[in-house]
This record gives C-alpha cells, structure tokens and sequence, in this order.
C-alpha cells in the first residue's frame, strides 16, 4: 500500500535571541490514503510546528533543518517555492485553530470562499459564487447563501469554523491538515464539527491528520494516533492499541491522568514538565519525567522501531524489556 | 528598581541619545561654572570672530562668548520644556484618566475640551496666548503647557477605557478594593506608559515651539539667551559670512530634540516590569 | 421551601440579569411602544450551595452561567433577585458593607494571564486581600503570603516575581492564592482551568479539590468541562439559555440525565475509548440568541422529542429527592 505522505525524519529549530530552540527532533510517521491519523500531545509538543512544516510555512527564526516529507512521491522540500504554492491549498489543506481570527475580517465569508475558486479553479465570478454556496451547504452552514454575504464577526465559532472547513476543502485536497479545529468551541459543537471532518474524509476520500491535545476526541475520530512529546514523536499506533495497551511511558501516563465522564477515575497528573526545548539535552526527552529511566536514555535518543502489528514505539526501556530490540 | 545598563547598551542609538540628553542636562545644570566666560560681558575688541581656542564657538556682534551663551541658553529651553511637559502631564493625565474612567458627562464634558483646545494649530495657539498676555518666561511656559494637555488626556482617557475593562481590574473589585484603591493601584499604573513616549516627544515639540516663539520675538526677551532667539540673530548673518553664529544654536536644537525623540521608547521598555529578563 | 435551603451557605432566589440592548434598536421599539428588548442572560435562577460542597455549574457558551457568578458577586448589578450569603442578603447591601463581605467571598478567574495586574509582584498581588481586610502588619501579611503560596505548591522564591516571568499553570495558581489568602469560606471558580494546557488542567483541579476540603470552603464551580466537573462537584446544575434545566447530585445527573439537553450535552463529550463510540444525540440548529426568546420551554426548537405542551411555561420542579428538572415530559 503506497502512502499519501511519508515524513522522514524532519527536524525544526528556531533562532531566538535565547538560543536555538530545537522544536521538532527527527519526526517520522506516515499517512496512508483515507485515513485519520491523530497527532496528540501537550502544548510545545511540536504538534503545531509540524503541520506548518509539512506546508512549508515554517518562516524565520523556523528553519526546517533536515528531513523528507514525500507527498504523492514528490519530496516536498525539494520543490521550487512556485510548485509548492500549488500543492498549499489545492493538494495539502490547513484548518488553523481559531477560525474566527483566521478569516479575513474585512472581507465577506463568501467572498473569501470564492476568492480561492476564481485563483485555483479559474473560473468566473458567478461560477465561483454558486459553487461557495454549495460547499457552505455541504460543511453544515444553514441559509448559506444570507451566510455567505456575512462577515467573520457576524458568525458564531462553530460556523466560522465550518466557513475554514469549506475553504480548505474548496479544491479538493488529498489531504486536510486539521489544527485544534474544536478547541474553543462548545461541547456539542465540537462534536459537530468532528462528525463533519469524519464525513468530508469519507465522502471525498481524502486523509485527514487530526491535531489535538484532547485524546477523547482522538478515540472517537482517528484511525491511528501519534503521540508527540517535546519535539520527539514517542509512540504510533492503531488507535484501539493506543488505549489499550500503550507502550511508552508518557503515552500511559497521559492516558491515566484525564478526567474522564465514561468511568470513575483516580486522576494522576503526569510528574514533572516538559523541558524546556531551548538547548535540550541529548536523549530522550521524557528522561526527566519518566518512571522507567535508564542511563542509555539520557544519553541516546531513542529510536521508533516496531512493537507489533502497526505499532512503533520509541523507548530504551520498552526495547529491554521486551527481550532485544524488535527490528 | 536595577537600571539594565547592559540592556540600554545593547541599544546604540538610544544608549548615545540618553547620554547627549545627559550632556545637555548637565552642562544646563552647571553652567555658572561650566561656561567660561559671562554671557552678557561684551568684549569689542573680539567682536564677530570665528571659532577660534579662545572663543571654541566664535562671538557675536558684541563680542560675547558663543559657547557661554549656548549653555546658558540650554538652560532656559530645558526649564521652559521640562516645567510645560510636567504641568501639562500632570494635568492632562489627571483630566484624562478622570474621563475614562468615570466616563458619562463628565469625559464628554473633558472631551469637548479637549476637542476645542485641539481645533487650533499648536503653534498659532501658543503665539495667540504669549502675544496676549505678553512674552513673560512664565507665560511662555503656560501657553507652550496648555496646547499640550490635549494630547495626553486623550491618551491617558483611552488607556484607561481600555484597563477598566480588563480582567485585573475586575479582579481588584473582588479582592475587595474601594473604587479610587483600584484606579491609584491597578489602572493608573497600567496607562502609564504611552504617556512616557509621549512626554519625551513632547519635550522635544517644547524646546522646538520655545525656540521658534523666540525666534519671532514672542518668546523669551534678550538679553536672556535661548537657542532660538540665538538662530534669529544668527540668521541675519549668514549672507556676511559669520556662519557659526547660526550653525551652533541651530545644531543643539536639532540634535536635543532628535535625542529625546529616540530616547522615548527605550524609556518606555525600561519602566516596563514585563522586559525584565527579555532582551 | 425544601428543608436544605435553611442550612444552606449560598442561597440564590430568582436572579435575573437582562443587559439592555442600547442604540437605535431601542429608541425604536420604544417609539413603537414595545419594552426595549435586553439580552436576558439569566432569566430566573435559584439555587442553594450547602457548607463545605461543590455545586458545579455546566452549559455552553451564553447559557448565563458566568453571568450568575459575577451577579452572585455584585460585579454586576442584578436586575432582580436575592442572593443570600449565610444570613447577609448581598443584593441589599451598600457599597461598603458588600466591599467587607468579600473578605469571605471570592473569586478564580478563568484567564490566568488576563486576570493578575502585570505590573504587580506575586507577592504584592496576594497580599492585597490582606491589606483590604484585615490589621495584619507588613511582616505579618508577608509571612502569611508565604504560607498560601506554600499551600498552592509555588515556591516562596516566586513572590517577588511577575506574571510574565511564569507559566500558565503558575500564574493559575497565584489567581488561586489571592483568592483563598483571607481564608474565605465561599470561592467561585469561574473555568478556572479552562485556558490551562491538559495536564496542568489535572493538577488545579486536584488542587482545588484539597484547598477544599484543607481549608473546609464551600465552592461554586463554573465550566463547561463535563469531566472535570464530575470529578470536583457533589451537585451539578445546567443552565441553557439563562435557566437551569436540571439539577441533581452528580451521580445522579451522569448515570440519570433525565432532561434532553443533558442527555444531549453528555453524549456530546468525547470518550477516551475508542470502543465506546456512541450515537450522539443531536440537537437541531444552534443556540438561539438570548434576546427573544420565545415562550414555553428554551429547548423547543431544537429538541427531538418536542410535542405541543411544550410551548407552555415550563418551571425547574423536583421529580425525585434532589433531582429537579424543568421538562414537561418527565
């Protein structure tokens, strides 16, 4: 099975007046075609830094300093700037969190929508109008036509977010990059707008890569799920084998710690904090914090290597405790 | 409270324009003794010389001290521009934060008046208040302080609309403190610093009004030394050739009022707890 | 009057808060001889909070529920109601004495950064309560800041510092301390962990629930965080569209949801099992605005199991000891 898009070891590092902030450390993972995958962690995990360097939209003081993210087969980071703007937005779409920040506040919302039907799709005004009004209709918005001519501070958040669904979602991309999109959003919202994306990636075959620190809405949405820790991608799997039996320690610890409505739970927050990613130590970085440290850990990152069927973990102490390292 | 010396050189520009303030502000403050001769002693025989080690900065017609009467003269300009900059501050500040934040009649009654002192042009203002009550120092720095309230009780009324809608202020009432306990405490304090940029500008506009009030006569009278007054004089010689008799009032108007344009906003950072520790 | 009322520390009865819409809106219907219309934010809410528990209050956002807790706390001015503290009745009082009784009452906000004055200390922040209401000397006051500090796991290094120079989850807790340094024995927590990073989210609400029950304080606790709730209250209310529409012990309202919009607002939440994805009750269209309001039960728009009594007046009335719904199917 050929997958949409391989990420091969990429690595980001900022240039700050502190020092070189190494924001995402040798990420690997893949995005098989029609699928959801979840990339979850706490907030300066690397989640966010990601998904924009998958888009080239890392500027300066972001470097992406190494790395391949092979799209469709073509290696990303090797494009020309010109063949790159025509993947953005056509082929790979964003939706950043915030949307009512994200929408141009003096333009209308339709507007915007058709603005990207007349650039990509070069077509006319008039045909750009109807077919905004039909995705508006597709994302759920009601009345799309009177919501359409609105601006962004007219709409509630929920519907803004849809208007940034149907923008991403205008030309069809094979894959849509989804930022925190309920974060900031009512409960039942949230749900609405997860049961949206679910559906737009069934009915247009495109793969979604779902970005969140919430992991219930990753239970209920994605098809596999990366965990991310300070820069480094910890542990990937299927996500029934994510809750089940998760493997590295932090991935355990998070799951532990929720609150949750479902079961009664004795919360447990996860010791320490996350380092800080300003000249990080060599290593794992989760070193600090873990409960199953060894002296290998603090001086050698760990590796991603398989742990079962569709399940890579990256971890000394699993690798010795599961007998040798699983090639 | 530490003064970031290490940070403030970081900064060239504004590190070399504090220290010409500095300058400017010392020689003022000690220019008895700095000055080398009396700036009102006229001496005939070396009238109208060009710089020279005797005289650094030339003589004028009678054949006073051009150097003695530029220390002199940045004496009056600093005072007539700090004591207009700190009433109309005081003022305008009081007036401003009032407004904002008792908002009703009483900041549309302030706004109105500030509106009416603002539809004049400042200069033609102060020219208007100088040649009617005439050209006193004291008169001087009273018109140059009137058209300046405007300014920051404008400034001042909007940064306090803002911090009385913030989440501290509301706060503040939770904790339990009396409504003129969270105005002194939380959200003066907060409006503060636009008002230091502003303050250091304004005393460059002030020198600049004092000078050119002078300049046309309505300002500070001779035999009182002020640069303005100095560059009219001056002026009038340029076509015969005593060039400096222009060049060097003109220079320390220029380049005081360019350093406290530069100096506001590092001022501004400086005052601010939150660039503790940020560069 | 249901017997738990006499006992209670916190008693709210009819509180309505409608925000007057200004501008040529009004100035119009009043020349057409309507009422202005107002955004009626809380629209009739009574509740009772007993010593020593925690009453959360839940709903989405506009449901009046921050609202209710700065009406509690006369930070806005009630339009009508009483709000009963102990045996003070808040909403008769003058300025000085409601600005005394605030030594007992508090209030965590939900911004953590927003909600500290940027210019003031750690120190200097927690201390104020202090100087507001008590005799406390300057050392006395400074050691007493200590302590708190201690008690809500900040270092004592921490009191000269700003808000700038800590973390989300610091400055959360120093928004804690302030509230609890005069020892007060009833706090409102307005989503007090709502703007905190997932796993800090864990250790405040952990917190909160020991500050509790160390100090014996009696909590309102606002959010819309289902779980969280579930965790810190003995009771829970929810509010839709400024009145709550259900209220029960919170076992109860998680295991028994009787009205829809909780059974709705429950599904909603996502599970952290992937092999418990359930049909989600949907409820039609968006909240509506607050400004009109049509009569008879809030919901009827959009709930599923709408019939025709339900465009009669429905009130909040108890279909079980400690269970009160307002619904008229139930």
């Amino acid at each position: 099975m050929s997958e949409l898009l391989q990420v091969h070891n990429l690595t980001v590092h900022f240039a700050t007046e502190d020092g070189l902030v190494e924001a995402v450390d040798s990420v690997s993972f893949s995005v098989r075609p029609r699928e959801i995958l979840g990339v979850v962690g706490e907030s300066g995990s690397g989640k966010s830094v990601t998904a924009h360097a998958l888009l080239r939209l890392i500027r300066p003081p972001g470097r992406i300093v190494r790395g391949e993210i092979r799209f469709e087969g073509a290696d990303l980071l090797a494009l020309p700037e010109e063949q790159m703007g025509e993947v953005r937005g056509a082929r790979i779409a964003l939706v950043f969190q915030s949307p009512r920040t994200a929408l141009n506040p003096v333009l209308t919302v339709g507007g915007q929508i058709a603005r990207l039907y007349e650039l990509h799709q070069h077509v006319s005004r008039a045909e750009a109008w109807r077919r905004t009004i039909e995705m508006l209709t597709l994302v759920g918005i009601a009345e799309p036509a009177r919501r359409a001519r609105q601006y962004a501070h007219q709409l509630s958040g929920g519907m803004c977010q849809r208007v940034m669904i149907a923008m991403a979602i205008a030309s069809s991309p094979r894959l849509l990059i989804a930022d925190e999109p309920t974060t900031g959003l009512d409960v039942s919202i949230a749900a609405q707008i997860l049961d949206l994306l679910r559906g737009l990636g069934r009915r247009t075959g495109a793969s979604i890569v779902l970005i969140t620190h919430d992991l219930g809405l990753v239970a209920e949405a994605c098809d596999r799920v990366a965990v991310m820790h300070a820069g480094q991608l910890v542990e990937i799997a299927d996500v029934r084998t994510l809750f089940k039996r998760p493997l590295h320690p932090y991935t355990q610890a998070l799951v532990r710690s929720i609150p949750r409505i479902d079961r009664e739970v004795a919360m447990e927050p996860i010791p320490g904090a996350v380092p800080s990613l300003l000249a990080p130590a060599p290593g794992c970085r989760y070193a600090d914090r873990c409960a199953r440290v060894l002296e290998v850990c603090r001086r050698e990152r760990p590796v991603l290597r398989a742990a079962g069927a569709s399940h890579e973990v990256a971890c000394h102490a699993v690798e010795v405790e599961s007998g040798t390292a699983v090639r | 409270m530490p003064w970031p010396w290490r940070r403030l050189a970081r900064n060239r520009l504004s590190f070399a324009a504090l220290g010409a303030i500095l300058v400017v502000t010392v020689a003022a403050l000690l220019a008895p003794w700095l000055a080398p001769y009396d700036p009102d002693e006229p001496d005939a025989a070396a009238a109208l010389a060009s710089i020279s080690v005797r005289h650094p900065l030339g003589t004028d017609l009678y054949g006073r001290d051009q150097l003695s009467r530029l220390i002199h003269a940045g004496r009056v300009d600093l005072l007539v521009a700090l004591s207009a900059t700190a009433i109309a501050l005081t003022l305008g500040a009081t007036l401003g934060a009032g407004a904002g934040y008792r908002g009703g009649w009483v900041d549309h009654l302030v706004m109105r008046g500030v509106d009416a002192v603002m539809a004049f042009p400042a200069f033609i203002l102060a020219l208007a208040i100088t040649a009617a009550l005439g050209n006193s120092t004291a008169n001087v720095v009273a018109a140059i302080a009137l058209t300046h309230v405007p300014i920051y009780t404008r400034l001042i009324r909007g940064e306090m609309l803002k911090a009385r809608e913030t989440e501290y202020a509301e706060a503040a009432r939770t904790v339990g403190n009396r409504p003129h306990q969270i105005l002194l405490y939380h959200l003066f304090p907060n409006c503060v610093p636009p008002l230091i940029v502003q303050a250091t500008l304004a005393m460059g506009f002030a020198i600049l009004t004092v000078a050119a009030l002078s300049f046309i006569g309505l300002g500070i009278q001779p035999p009182q030394s002020e640069w303005g007054q100095m560059t009219a004089e001056g002026a009038g010689y340029v076509v015969s050739g005593e060039w400096w008799l222009v060049l060097f009032p003109g220079l320390a108007i220029m380049l005081t009022v360019l350093a406290f344009n530069l100096v506001g906003d590092t001022l501004r950072d400086l005052l601010d707890p939150r660039m503790r520790g940020v560069r | 009057m249901p017997s738990r009322w006499r006992v209670a520390l916190l008693s709210v009865e009819g509180l309505v808060k409608h925000f007057p819409l200004g501008g040529a809106g009004a100035w119009l219907d009043r020349l057409g001889g309507q009422a202005p219309r107002s955004v009626r934010a809380v629209d009739g809410v009574s509740f009772a909070v007993a010593p020593g528990e925690t009453l959360g209050l839940v709903g989405e956002s506009g449901c009046g529920k921050s609202t209710v807790a700065r009406s509690i706390l006369r930070l806005v001015e009630p339009t009508a109601g009483r709000v009963i503290f102990g045996d003070v009745d808040l909403t008769a009082l003058s300025a000085e004495p409601l600005r005394r009784q605030r030594r007992n009452l508090q209030m965590v906000f939900q911004d953590p950064t927003a909600s500290l004055n940027p210019r003031l200390s750690v120190g200097r922040t927690v201390q104020e309560p202090l100087q507001r209401h008590t005799t406390l000397g300057a050392g006395e006051r400074r050691a007493r800041v200590a302590e708190v500090l201690a008690q809500v796991g900040l270092g004592a290094e921490l009191v000269d510092r700003y808000p700038h120079e800590l973390s989300g989850g610091q400055r959360q807790r120093v928004n804690i301390a302030r509230a609890i340094a005069t020892r007060p024995r009833f706090v409102v927590l307005d989503e007090p962990t709502s703007a905190l990073d997932v796993s800090i989210r864990v250790r405040a609400i952990l917190l909160l629930d020991e500050l509790r029950s160390t100090l014996g304080m009696t909590y309102l606790f606002i959010s819309h965080d289902l779980a969280s709730v579930k965790y810190l209250a003995h009771r829970v209310a929810v509010m839709y569209l400024g009145t709550i529409v259900e209220e029960a012990s919170t076992a109860e309202l998680f295991t028994r949801p009787l009205h829809p919009y909780t059974q709705a607002l429950l599904s909603a939440v996502p599970v952290p099992d992937p092999d418990r994805r359930h049909a989600r009750i949907v409820l039609a269209g968006e909240v509506p605005s607050p400004i009109d309001i049509l009569g008879g039960c809030r919901l009827r728009g959009r709930c599923p199991l709408a019939q025709p009594v339900c465009a009669e007046p429905v009130t909040l009335r108890a279909v079980a000891p400690a269970h009160r719904v307002a619904c008229h199917l139930v």
